[in-house]
């Protein structure tokens, strides 16, 4: 790669050609101010705020999206350059509502940063606040167009990464606004409810719907509060408080649910070797019986609600295995319960996800209510546990590492990658292999699909067989494979694969549109080891291992795919429209 | 945004949708000839037209809002457009136009209830010895003061 000599505030340094200035400039240790900027999208300057001066020029130029030029100088600091982001900035904050103490983003807003870091006291200008509803009308996601500074992340998340077009900016010059497909609700858009729109969004227009005062009173009520984690918030969950991404806290969340009052602490890892016996089964009847291939994963609800609009041709290629978090709730009210000698009306079953678009999955069809009732009563983010837990005022950092309750709170090293782009694919390899040979997996590490490349493809050799799996993370990545898959079975052609992993995030659950703010490539890659990490430290490696996924076959569901199982721990899927207005 | 039944675009637009499918800029075209059929954009042709161009409808919508010449609402029966233009606007155009919000009962760019009559403002039309002027649909009236506008509009009410 070529590389480029330039200076920085006269700071020589060396950077690859095609360097923007705003990389080259933090490789000197100068931050230099974005809004609108995210390292997961194009840059695209539209905020401003990140303007540089070329010396020699009397341009201002946009740090965010010009390359550097062999020898120029850049100055990023200076009192002209500070006194005209200063304006942008009190420009930007005189049409933002000034409600800083009851917003979502309170504490953890780019624009209230920002606002502290250039000693913003008074807003010279006229307050242009434009005086529109909120979109409350999913279940996961809200929109403030009061508090949308147009920078334009979430529409550039929602095309680019997601490839999902619900939002898009409408009108143009001051009257531009960010809405759902043509001022529509974005439950009438084709909005899957991923919310990584909340995730990227630098202030508090998009959120997730906060449900943490109806756990409140779940805990303050006579039920039986059962809650279950799910993978990938154990390593992320620390962020919040001042530990390091990818730290493991497991022990310290179930610690936690407790001091807040819980009555049963579970893992949804547990459910995630439950749903790999199920899946694994499921793939190895359709392999050895000729059934439709590739089977396609469908824990992710994000993925199932775009494949039901976007590829309802898939469906019978989807796994009817539920989600892990379905199928944990499903057995918390019915086998736990029996167990316990509790109805399942007694129970209030609650899931703490990296996800938003797990709050829609709970009711997203009648199947999800196996037990004879919402077998998931709540879900709550990462970001909403995280604060519940402040509130409670426990000291999470320095919590004793306590255990998950039985019989449905072991996992398997194999349950916790579900959290990771791969780690299904990979958890149900080292089970398939011993369903069909017999035999353990020699090496249960699973290289062909890991990584962080877009879409993996790879083979893995079980026996005599060799099964051809594809792992695509990032909305937008499925559709050179689903392509494939589409053009093999028009031709008539073998499938050009066995097994298809999807996860509609990018990294895959670890950058979850609910975990914490502030997730980017290197946050990923942290989170990532950290459960990569939990898995290699768990004794048991694989799902058909865990002790307790043993009992509740011999106690209760039978066999894997048996009548039982399939009553508690499948579904079925439906076209549903792009556009519902 | 109104919900609206299934549409059935006209023949003649599906042509002109066929020819200029896999060209370049033709949603824009496209949403001329639409307009030009319509008077307007109905939601369900929008929906329509991105299922058939495998354009998601959100840029179908980017687009229509993008451009002020694009129309969301059915237009009025008839179009009063005002002429803005330096001549007119010199001469009165400002107060042809207050007065015609008056007898109208409705803002520029906007249809009344009974959906009647659109307003507008437009840029010069292109007759200055005229100024101030008017125009509905093809006429132009010229040379106007404000007193003469319920006559006009009174000719074009329910005709």
């Amino acid at each position: 790669m070529a590389t480029v000599n330039i200076k920085i505030n006269g700071l020589p340094v060396e950077v690859e050609q095609g360097t923007k200035i705003l990389a080259a400039a933090k490789k000197v240790g100068v931050n230099i101010p974005v809004l609108c900027e995210h390292s997961d999208l194009e840059p695209w300057a539209a905020c401003g705020i990140c303007i540089v001066k070329v010396e020699g020029s009397p341009k201002l130029v946009r740090a965010c999206a010009t390359e550097v030029v062999e020898g120029q100088n850049y100055i990023t600091h200076d009192p002209e350059i500070q006194c005209v982001r200063r304006t942008v900035l009190e420009l930007i904050i005189s049409n933002h509502p000034l409600e800083c103490l009851n917003c979502a983003r309170n504490g953890v807003c780019e624009l209230q940063q920002l606002a502290e870091d250039f000693c913003i006291r008074e807003i010279p200008y006229e307050s242009g606040v434009k005086e529109l509803p909120k979109d409350e009308s999913t279940k996961s996601l809200v929109f403030d167009p009061r508090k949308c500074i147009n920078c334009g992340r979430c529409v550039q998340v929602c095309q680019q990464l997601q490839d999902v077009w619900a939002l898009e900016f409408i009108g143009r010059g001051d009257n531009t606004l960010m809405t759902a497909a043509g001022g529509a609700l974005i439950s009438e858009s084709p909005c899957i409810k991923c919310g990584q729109c909340s995730a990227h969004c630098p202030v508090g227009a998009i959120y997730e719907k906060d449900e943490t005062q109806t756990f409140m009173q779940m805990i303050a009520s006579d039920k039986h509060v059962a809650v279950q984690i799910a993978p990938a918030v154990r390593v992320a969950i620390g962020e919040m408080f001042d530990m390091a991404p990818g730290t493991i806290t497991t022990g310290k969340i179930y610690s936690a649910l407790r001091r807040l009052g819980v009555d049963a602490v579970f893992d949804t890892n547990f459910a995630a070797d439950l749903t790999i016996m199920e899946e694994g089964t499921e793939l190895v009847q359709r392999v050895t019986k000729g059934g439709i291939l590739p089977q396609i994963t469908s824990c992710c609800p994000a993925w199932t609600d775009y494949m039901e609009k976007y590829y309802p041709d898939m469906i019978p290629h989807f796994s009817t295995a539920k989600s892990p978090m379905m199928m944990q709730g499903a057995v918390t009210k019915t086998y736990y319960a029996e167990k316990k000698g509790l109805k399942n009306t007694d129970i209030a079953s609650v899931a703490i996800m990296p996800c938003t678009a797990k709050k829609y999955e709970i009711s997203r069809d009648d199947n999800m209510q196996a037990s004879g009732v919402n077998d998931v009563d709540l879900v709550l983010t990462t970001r909403e546990l995280g604060r519940l837990i402040k509130s409670a005022g426990i000291d999470f950092a320095n919590l004793v590492d306590e255990k998950a309750d039985s019989p449905i709170g072991a996992y398997a090293g194999a349950g916790t990658i579900f959290g990771v782009t791969g780690g299904v694919m990979e958890a149900a390899v080292r089970t398939a292999h011993k369903l069909i040979t017999g035999e353990e997996i020699k090496d249960v590490n699973v290289s062909a699909v890991r990584g962080t490349d877009n879409v993996k493809v790879g083979e893995v050799v079980i026996g005599d067989a060799k099964l051809k799996v594809a792992v695509a993370h990032g909305m937008a990545n499925v559709r050179t494979i689903m392509d494939e898959v589409r053009a093999a079975r028009e031709a008539g052609l073998e499938p050009p694969y066995h097994f298809i992993e999807v996860m509609a995030c990018k990294g895959g659950c670890i950058a979850g549109g609910g975990q914490p703010y502030g997730t980017n490539d290197e946050v990923r890659a942290q989170r990532t080891a950290g459960l990569y990490n939990d898995d290699e430290k768990s004794v048991v490696r694989c799902s058909h291992q865990n002790p307790e996924i043993i009992e509740i076959y011999k106690d209760y569901l039978g066999e894997p795919c048996s009548h039982k199982a399939h009553d508690l721990l499948h579904t079925k899927y439906q076209e549903r429209p792009i556009y519902s207005k | 945004m109104p919900t609206e039944e299934k549409i059935e675009l006209p023949k003649d637009l599906l042509e002109f949708i066929a020819k200029w499918k896999d060209k370049q800029g033709n949603l824009i075209m496209i949403l001329h000839k639409t307009q030009e059929h319509y008077g307007y954009i109905p939601r369900a042709a929008a929906i329509e037209l991105a299922k058939l161009l495998d354009v998601p409808l959100a840029k179908v919508y980017g687009v229509i809002t993008f451009y002020h010449f694009f129309k969301l609402k059915k237009p009025g029966k008839n179009i009063i457009s005002v002429c803005m233009g330096t001549a007119c606007y010199i001469k009165g155009a400002g107060d042809l136009m207050a007065e015609c919000e008056t007898l109208l009962g409705c803002g520029v760019n906007c249809t009344t209830d009974d959906e009647e009559f659109s307003l507008q403002g437009v840029r010069c039309v292109g007759c200055c010895g005229l100024a101030p002027l008017i125009t509905v649909g093809g006429e132009v009236y010229g040379k106007l003061t404000p007193d003469a506008l319920p006559a006009i509009i009174a000719k074009y009410r329910s005709k």
